[in-house]
């Protein structure tokens, strides 16, 4: 019974197996340990599980476990290197872009997918960027000012 | 003087560590060993008596643990949920409260009530046996509508049998009647405030857990206040006494109210948690959110205000019709009263005001606090009329509003509330200059170019929160008093562990209460901890809502904080072999009068706990102190919201093209912090205004929006650019806390939806509009109005 999976999360290999039917969020969840992506809906509505799969940010919510196999899985527990914070993270932080935190993981990883793409986005790009991601608590200015500082930063 | 991490700096906050690196522990985060999983089998009907349950072939499914019914509650004596706010009705008779069981009892209420539980080994294993759960329902008429409920035949409640739970009023009323006679002018409206649902981002969540080996209960829950969980899972529901149960909150996502009651299900975890003889986790999805967290709002009301000759507010009449949802959810009798009626005066000076209204069960979700919990509902209220009596008397909006205002200090008002300072004419000057209100002519000209209506609308809001004097709210019905503790715990190395009673869910409180202790012991901000959320490690508390963590949660601790210097002061005077009274302590340290002996803050802590140097039976050894705080009376922050909107006269669409903030929060602590509260607020309030509306079926009685795809929330496009959206602040501290602070977590969500409408109706030209002001609603507007061909 289940799959088996192969696949790299975070730089590291991981092998497991899981019901066909196992979404990626409960994988990483529950099989992996790995909490910080959250499920808000369920629905890939809110993005808070968003995470970066082979280089494509997705709803884990609505990818399967089994579709990890042989690809590259990024989540926020790998964002920083060591003790290093990632620059969106650091400027999350320095400009209280969070509040309560539950879908704060989620925005990182949107950031980080959105400045690869585009170093240097507008702010309306940021705004759009952003938008598969919901927030409660901050009214999304802080967070704008954030990337737009981290991006700033990463440009050099 | 403000250090760089003392009171009135932007200090980051020392809790997002955790959470930007995923590393943050909700309760959904956390698993115990064996746990089992319980899912909940939900109302598919509005209204129904239940005539069986059967669950023998669900109990024989794979991985079932346990399944229990109302049946088992009856037999365990499990008690019902409480409503703690008791209102009396002008007649005299108390409030009419239907019985609340944590599992259905005979009868269902609503989509989403909980007819059943399954515990068993997964989630999947627990939610297919509740699928085989046979129920026989007999359907019952059912009304949503709170304006129909109390002439409908339907009867959700025996104990109320028009469904009416309390007819309340508040003001004069022959003196409001005498003011009406003699008006000038009357502005009247007829309001809906639309019911809203909170939607914290993470959805709630419960383990229960059982410890046979000392007969006491563990409950991790995502509360705002975890120890009244304790005392009311202890108090009514009778499972276990206080000392016999232990509530955890760890970190919650988010609450704006909605986490602030006592649910069916964090009960049944408890309760389940023995049957199972394992602990008992459940985690509710997005969809069981939307069904049966407490919902928000939801009044229908009648408004006049009362003008004479010479403009000036002469009297206030309001009749509303308020929504309570099919049960009375913990506070839910106390947010259309007490925090609604008492805050019609609005920033006016009114002579006469007076409010009815009628509380009626629905066939829907609870009604409860969400964010403003009344205040924006009585803003709305006072704030459309306001601007719209400008209007009709042909005067500027703004400064009909001055004219108005209340100018001297204190205020009593003809309902309830005596505002201690404030003043209005400075939020209400600022705003008007940073939002260059002067030249929104040439703005809205340039709008008009591009084929966009632009219309400006203010809203001047006050609130009372900071809540509240005990013995007040006593008077008033409340089940409990609302004061706040703390514990200040300083160890020998000088380092301090603060323990409060208050709940930080995204407030920012392990930033700013040690942003208050550093100033008073002049210790780095690094060596301070606040601990909360543990009934076991925390004595007392009464949690974090209407804005009081600061206000009182603070106040406590400052207090606490006051004895812990005032001990100190001892042992350094044995120490240094002075007289107490000789001993100064300043910016961290201790030092005599007259001498050049000095001691660091953290030398007396050490020499605290040695006891070498001073007399035992004299000084106590140790440095803890411990503090209730009462507040004196609620916090009144006040302010003045204006937006600028702009309207596509062919989709109805509205964008908010430029918002501007002012308000008195008084002294603000991390003024950082404050504006993510303020924005926040604002963006509540701007989705309650365009886009967030909660729809029952009226035929079906189901919710029609139970998702995302279907309750729109605001993203980031939504809000206003960066430089459009302007906060600023003027300042009078309040009198009534050493800090001068007021709350400033609801203001935004208080003020922002009238600003919005009145922007609209300014911009479309119309005198009233239904929120949410969705693109349809809009263009339907205009079409009624002729504006559409106006701009044509």
């Amino acid at each position: 019974m289940g799959v088996h999976v192969r696949s790299t999360v975070n730089g590291d290999a991981v092998e497991f197996t899981c019901p066909e039917d196992e979404v990626l969020l409960d994988v990483l969840r529950n099989r992996l340990g790995l909490t910080g992506a959250k499920e808000g809906c369920g629905t890939g509505d809110c993005g808070a599980c968003s995470v970066i799969l082979d280089g494509r940010l997705v709803c884990s919510c609505l990818v399967l476990g089994a579709e990890m196999d042989g690809k590259v899985v990024e989540t926020i527990e790998g964002m920083a290197d060591g003790a290093k914070l990632h620059p969106l993270q650091q400027h999350f932080i320095d400009g209280a872009a969070l509040q309560c935190g539950v879908c704060t993981p989620g925005f990182l990883m949107a950031a980080d997918a959105l400045l690869r793409k585009n170093p240097d986005p507008t702010e309306e790009e940021i705004r759009f960027g952003l938008a598969g991601n919901l927030c409660r608590c901050t009214g999304y200015d802080k967070i704008v000012r954030a990337v737009q500082a981290a991006a700033k930063e990463m440009r050099g | 003087m403000a250090s760089a991490t003392g009171v009135g700096a932007s200090v980051r906050r020392k809790e997002d560590l955790r959470f930007i690196t995923g590393k943050g522990q909700y309760t959904d985060d956390i698993n115990l060993k064996d746990q089992a999983f319980a899912y909940f089998l939900r109302s598919p009907h509005p209204h129904a008596k239940i005539k069986s349950i059967n669950t023998a072939k669900a109990a024989k499914m794979a991985g079932v643990v346990g399944i229990y019914t109302s049946v088992d509650v009856a037999k365990d004596k499990i008690g019902g949920l409480i409503c703690g706010w008791g209102i009396t009705s002008k007649d005299g008779s108390a409030m009419k409260a239907g019985p609340h069981p944590i599992l259905a009892e005979g009868k269902v209420r609503y989509v989403g009530d909980h007819v059943a539980v399954v515990v068993a080994d997964t989630k999947e294993q627990a939610k297919a046996a509740a699928a085989a759960i046979q129920v026989s329902y007999e359907t019952l008429a059912h009304v949503v509508d709170a304006a129909k409920a109390m002439t409908s035949k339907v009867q959700v409640h025996d104990v109320a049998p028009d469904n009416r739970v309390f007819n309340w009023g508040l003001g004069n009323e022959a003196e409001t009647d005498a003011a009406f006679k003699r008006a000038a002018h009357v502005t009247k409206l007829d309001i809906i405030n639309n019911r809203l649902i909170p939607n914290a981002m993470e959805p709630r969540a419960a383990i229960g857990a059982y410890d046979a080996g000392t007969e006491s209960y563990t409950l991790y829950t995502t509360s705002q206040n975890p120890h009244v969980a304790r005392l009311v899972i202890s108090a009514f529901h009778g499972l276990a006494p206080e000392h016999k149960l232990r509530v955890i909150a760890p970190d919650v996502g988010g609450g704006f109210g909605s986490k602030i009651f006592i649910y069916a299900e964090e009960v049944v975890c408890v309760w389940a948690s023995k049957h199972a003889g394992r602990p008992v986790k459940w985690t509710g999805d997005r969809s069981e959110a939307f069904l049966a967290d407490a919902h928000g709002r939801d009044h229908v009301t009648k408004a006049e205000l009362a003008t004479d000759a010479n403009g000036k507010i002469i009297g206030l009449r309001v009749h509303t019709i308020a929504a309570m949802g099919a049960y009375l959810s913990t506070f839910s009798a106390a947010v259309p009263t007490y925090l609604y009626g008492t805050l019609l005066s609005g920033q006016y000076n009114i002579p006469a005001v007076y409010v009815t209204v009628d509380a009626v069960y629905t066939n829907t979700a609870p009604v409860d606090a969400y964010r403003g919990a009344g205040r924006p509902e009585a803003t709305y209220v006072v704030e459309r009329l306001v601007e719209t009596a400008a209007r009709e008397l042909r005067e500027d909006p703004a400064e009909f509003r001055r004219k108005n205002f209340v100018t001297q200090f204190p205020h009593q008002t003809p309902v309830i509330m005596c505002y201690d300072v404030g003043d209005y004419g400075a939020a209400l000057d600022k705003a008007l200059a940073m939002s260059d209100y002067k030249n929104f002519a040439s703005r809205k000209a340039e709008s008009a170019k591009n084929g966009k209506l632009r219309g400006v609308g203010l809203s001047a809001y006050i609130e009372a929160c900071g809540i509240a004097p005990s013995a007040a709210v006593g008077s008033l019905g409340a089940g409990v008093g609302l004061w706040e503790s703390a514990e200040v715990r300083v160890n020998p190395i000088g380092t301090v562990e603060i323990l409060t009673g208050s709940h930080s869910h995204g407030q920012g409180h392990e930033t700013t209460f040690a942003q208050l202790v550093s100033d008073r012991l002049g210790v780095d901000i690094n060596s301070v901890s606040i601990v909360h959320g543990d009934t076991d490690k925390v004595q007392m508390g009464m949690g974090t809502y209407g804005s009081r963590s600061g206000a009182v949660g603070m106040h406590a601790i400052s207090k606490a904080l006051d004895k812990v210097v005032a001990k100190a002061k001892k042992v350094a005077a044995a120490v240094m072999e002075a007289s107490a009274d000789d001993v100064v302590f300043q910016d961290g340290s201790f030092t005599v009068k007259g001498t050049d002996k000095k001691m660091a803050f953290g030398e007396v802590a050490l020499q605290s706990y040695l006891g070498h140097k001073f007399n035992s039976s004299e000084i106590e050894i140790g440095l803890k102190e411990s503090a209730f705080h009462d507040p004196a009376n609620f916090v009144f922050p006040a302010g003045v919201h204006i937006c600028e909107v702009e309207v596509d006269p062919d989709t109805g669409h509205t964008t908010i093209a430029a918002y501007t903030c002012v308000d008195d929060f008084g002294n603000l602590i991390n003024p950082m912090i404050v504006e993510g509260q303020v924005h926040g607020g604002i963006a509540q309030g701007i989705g309650q205004a365009l886009l967030e509306g909660c729809i029952y079926d009226e035929e079906s009685g189901q919710l029609l929006t139970g998702s995302f795809m279907d309750y729109a929330m605001p993203r980031a496009g939504y809000m206003p650019n960066l430089a459009d959206f302007k906060l600023g602040f003027t300042c009078t501290p309040c009198p009534t806390n050493p800090m001068g602070i007021k709350g400033c977590g609801e203001a935004g969500a208080i003020g922002s939806p009238p600003a919005v409408i009145n922007a609209i109706t300014n911009a479309i030209g119309v005198r009233e509009i239904s929120m949410p002001a969705t693109p349809l609603t809009v263009w339907n507007a205009m079409q009624a109005s002729g504006m559409k061909k106006a701009a044509e």
